[in-house]
């Protein structure tokens, strides 16, 4: 199953039937085990020799264009694309007017003539880069649209469960906070059910909607429930706003029904991984102790996020012919 | 009613030749005809409906073997955008949209810049109507100075200007008193106010019908009752004060519930109030899987993920909710099918969900649209859908259009309901593009259209050498 304009060329020979990389919901099991398996030979030749560059993307270029600012994540794409033998390009379009609709017409117009094979896009808007990538050659690939997804972090949440516990079928996961607004749960949820994992979506009604079942996972509104016999424990972070919108009463109410801290821990199973995808709001969903508790994998995951966005420009990179440079 | 026929219409010159019509299947929904008939037309009236008529001098005639022929279509619920929007649509571009799709009369909603609150503006509507010459335009006034539901237009004037009804279109009246004012002063006027449910502070910034759909898609939803309880506040208000509304565009199972409980209400009150509704056809034929490209995953015409061209207010809801719809349809909860014609530049569509404008263009597809989901399917009858395109509508405004009868104004519609087609672009006459349809294979077309015995559309596919010349092996 494809989407968007783009992907009805066809893909060429590569083992990666899509051109951009949207989303997760669009990519089938074997898509996304390609990925994983592809970033853990990354992971591999990085920890072994971790200032070696390779070549694979040797002439190729990456375009960073980041409407909502992320260090993190535009610098994982940095150091992936630096790593390959790419040349990177940060676009700076920053908070001003840019972010409109029309202007990202002329900045996709603007791109087109930098020759770039990779644009990595970030927006405020959900379909932003669904839209974007009906007018570029290059590969699209989403570091994160409104609340629809975020399929890299995604990625390397899924690596990093799959490294702990060897496996990703039949792990039992719950999903904690604020998923209706997340464009990482979403991608989570995705990634986690496509590859055979129990999901369960835990927090306030106003913030999980019962229709998140029609994503294949279980819905519950009680911290303890949704994490009795959890394998992992994925907390989504909850945004101060929130309160004014009226989903939450107060964010002490919050933490004291989902917020998870040492007690909370100490009824979950000794192994059980404690995640987050950042930035944390520490003392909400999480407190520092629970964040620095040997469970957590909330910090340190830099390497495999490095590791994921190389196998996906890498794989990407299989199907696509190389940019010319329009001048 | 004798104010409706002073509606403005086309004056045929009296000597314009007579026009015999010849082999066609005559649907007349006023008289349950379903017949092969022929027809004649003698200035700008209908004169006869026979088997056989005899062809005499001085008559043209069409050789409509193989089609159909049904009164006029009548649509209530048009946004013409003229004066203010000029590049979305003009009256004269949206009189030709409307004939190529079978329309002989079209109502036009206030919603332009500056908004029709006042006499000379519904005044402007009419004359430029006339200047396109095309069909019948009824201008619908606001209701409240310039829609913004605090101060009553006038009324009476406006009602004496022309307008068939008042509405403060594409918004709800949140000031509960003001519009239980607006439903009492109306009531001696016999004024029918038309309303657009919506709560705003539940729609808020809702992009499409809250569920699965807008779910998956990361796109804030418009919840049910966000229309719902506007119908059932509104329905109150009429049972009470006795007024005569009509409930536009009505989009979910919720709101089609609310609405058949007030109407037997009323009926079982015998209460004065008069209520009445229409649905349009992309409710009746889509539902909110169109936002994310329907089943095909259609990519052509901003179709495809996030498709702006099925971005509607009131949101195209869930399966459940459509066939709520064609049923409350079916049973009379619903009274007829309006189109809520809303031309966006082109343009203004072609850019994120989020920020294209809601709205759905409705002249040109609302035949083929209907017939293919519903006719070609077997739900319905061809009778039923030209029913609930002509006098249904006409029915609500209690106006002489929407009829075959002999000596009603000649307005009809020749169909080729077996025309089978790719629904292009390129074959709108609008200004606008913004048609969720576009690129679907699509059954029955529009032939010709006539208005006051004036042909005012031929289809050149159907008419390769014109109206009045023996078509090939048809």
């Amino acid at each position: 199953m494809t989407h968007g304009r783009a992907d009805q060329t066809p893909p060429g020979t590569g083992r990666f039937p899509h051109r951009h990389l949207l989303g997760v919901e669009t990519l089938s099991r074997n898509d996304i085990a390609l990925l994983l398996d592809t970033a853990q030979s990354f992971k591999s030749k990085l920890v072994a020799h971790p200032k070696d560059r390779l070549d694979h993307l040797k002439g190729r270029t990456l375009v960073n264009l980041f409407f909502e600012n992320s260090t993190r994540t535009r610098t994982s794409f940095e150091v992936a694309a630096c790593r390959l033998g790419a040349d990177v390009i940060n676009f700076d379009v920053g908070t001003s007017s840019v972010a409109k609709g029309e202007t990202l017409v002329d900045t996709a117009e603007t791109i087109e003539a930098l020759g770039a094979d990779f644009i990595v896009m970030r927006h405020r808007a959900s379909g932003a880069c669904e839209y974007l990538s009906r007018q570029v050659r290059g590969s699209l690939i989403n570091a994160g649209d409104g609340a629809h997804e975020h399929p890299t972090q995604a990625l390397l949440d899924v690596l990093t469960i799959r490294e702990a516990i060897g496996r990703v079928e039949g792990v039992k996961v719950a999903i904690v906070g604020d998923a209706l607004h997340s464009r990482v749960a979403r991608s989570v949820i995705w990634a986690l059910t496509k590859l055979g994992a129990r999901v369960t979506v835990a927090g306030p009604p106003t913030l999980v909607p019962f229709e998140f079942k029609t994503f294949g996972v279980r819905v519950s509104h009680d911290f303890d429930e949704a994490t009795h016999n959890a394998e992992v424990v994925y907390l989504l972070r909850i945004q101060q706003e929130r309160q004014s919108g009226a989903f939450l009463p107060s964010l002490s109410e919050y933490r004291a029904l989902y917020g998870m801290d040492t007690d909370r821990l100490a009824t979950l199973g000794a192994g059980t991984l404690i995640m987050h995808p950042g930035p944390v709001n520490r003392g909400v969903e999480v407190t520092r102790d629970v964040m620095h508790a040997p469970q957590s994998r909330i910090l340190g995951q830099v390497t495999n996020g490095v590791a994921v966005r190389m196998a996906v420009l890498t794989v990407l990179s299989e199907a696509t012919p190389v940019q010319e440079l329009v001048v | 009613m004798t104010r409706l026929a002073e509606q403005p219409t086309l004056n045929p010159t009296l000597d314009t030749p007579s026009i015999l019509i010849q082999g066609a299947t005559v649907i007349n929904p006023s008289r349950q005809l379903s017949d092969r008939c022929d027809v004649l037309i003698s200035g700008g009236r209908i004169t006869a409906v026979e088997k056989n008529l005899t062809r005499e001098q001085n008559m043209q005639v069409i050789d409509a073997t193989g089609l159909h022929i049904s009164p006029g279509f009548v649509d209530l619920h048009g946004h013409l955008r003229e004066p203010g929007s000029g590049h979305s649509e003009t009256i004269a571009s949206g009189s030709l949209a409307a004939v190529a799709g079978g329309y002989t009369t079209v109502a036009a909603m206030p919603s332009t810049e500056p908004v029709a609150d006042s006499p000379a503006s519904v005044r402007y509507v009419m004359d430029r109507a006339s200047q396109a010459g095309l069909l019948r335009v009824l201008p619908i006034s606001a209701l409240t100075k310039e829609m913004q539901g605090k101060q009553l237009c006038d009324l009476a004037a406006l009602r004496d200007a022309g307008a068939v009804a008042a509405a403060d279109v594409m918004r709800t009246i949140t000031d509960t008193q003001v519009l239980r004012r607006a439903m009492q002063y109306t009531r001696t006027l016999n004024l029918p106010i038309f309303l657009h449910a919506e709560d705003p502070a539940l729609s808020a910034v809702g992009l499409m019908h809250e569920g699965p759909v807008s779910l998956r898609l990361g796109l804030t939803g418009i919840p049910r009752s966000a229309e719902s309880t506007i119908v059932a506040r509104d329905a109150q208000l009429a049972l009470e004060t006795g007024a005569r509304v009509h409930f536009c565009h009505i989009s979910n199972a919720e709101s089609v519930e609310v609405l058949r409980f007030y109407r037997g209400l009323i009926s079982t009150r015998n209460s004065p109030a008069s209520l009445t509704a229409d649905v349009t056809p992309h409710h009746l034929t889509l539902t909110d899987e169109s936002v994310d490209g329907g089943k095909e995953k259609d990519v052509s015409n901003w179709g495809g993920r996030y498709a702006t061209n099925a971005k509607v207010k009131p949101p195209l809801c869930a399966e459940d909710d459509r066939t709520a719809l064609v049923q409350g349809l079916a049973d009379g909860t619903i009274d007829c099918i309006c189109t809520d014609h809303a031309p966006h530049y082109p343009a203004s569509k072609d850019t994120l969900f989020e920020l294209a404008p809601f709205g759905i263009i409705g002249y040109e597809s609302a035949l083929a649209a209907l017939h293919t989901a519903l006719v070609t399917t077997g739900q319905w009858t061809p009778e039923r859908l030209i029913e609930k395109l002509t006098t249904a509508p006409a029915a609500v405004l209690g106006g002489n259009w929407g009829t075959m009868d002999v000596g009603a104004p000649a307005d009809i519609t020749l169909l080729d309901l077996e025309s089978r087609y790719t629904f292009d672009e390129n074959d709108l006459h609008s200004k606008s593009r913004n048609c969720p349809w576009l690129g679907q294979q699509m059954t029955s077309r529009c032939a010709a259209t006539f208005c006051s015995g004036n042909p005012v559309y031929a289809q050149i596919d159907v008419f390769p050498d014109g109206l009045f010349c023996t078509r090939g092996d048809s």
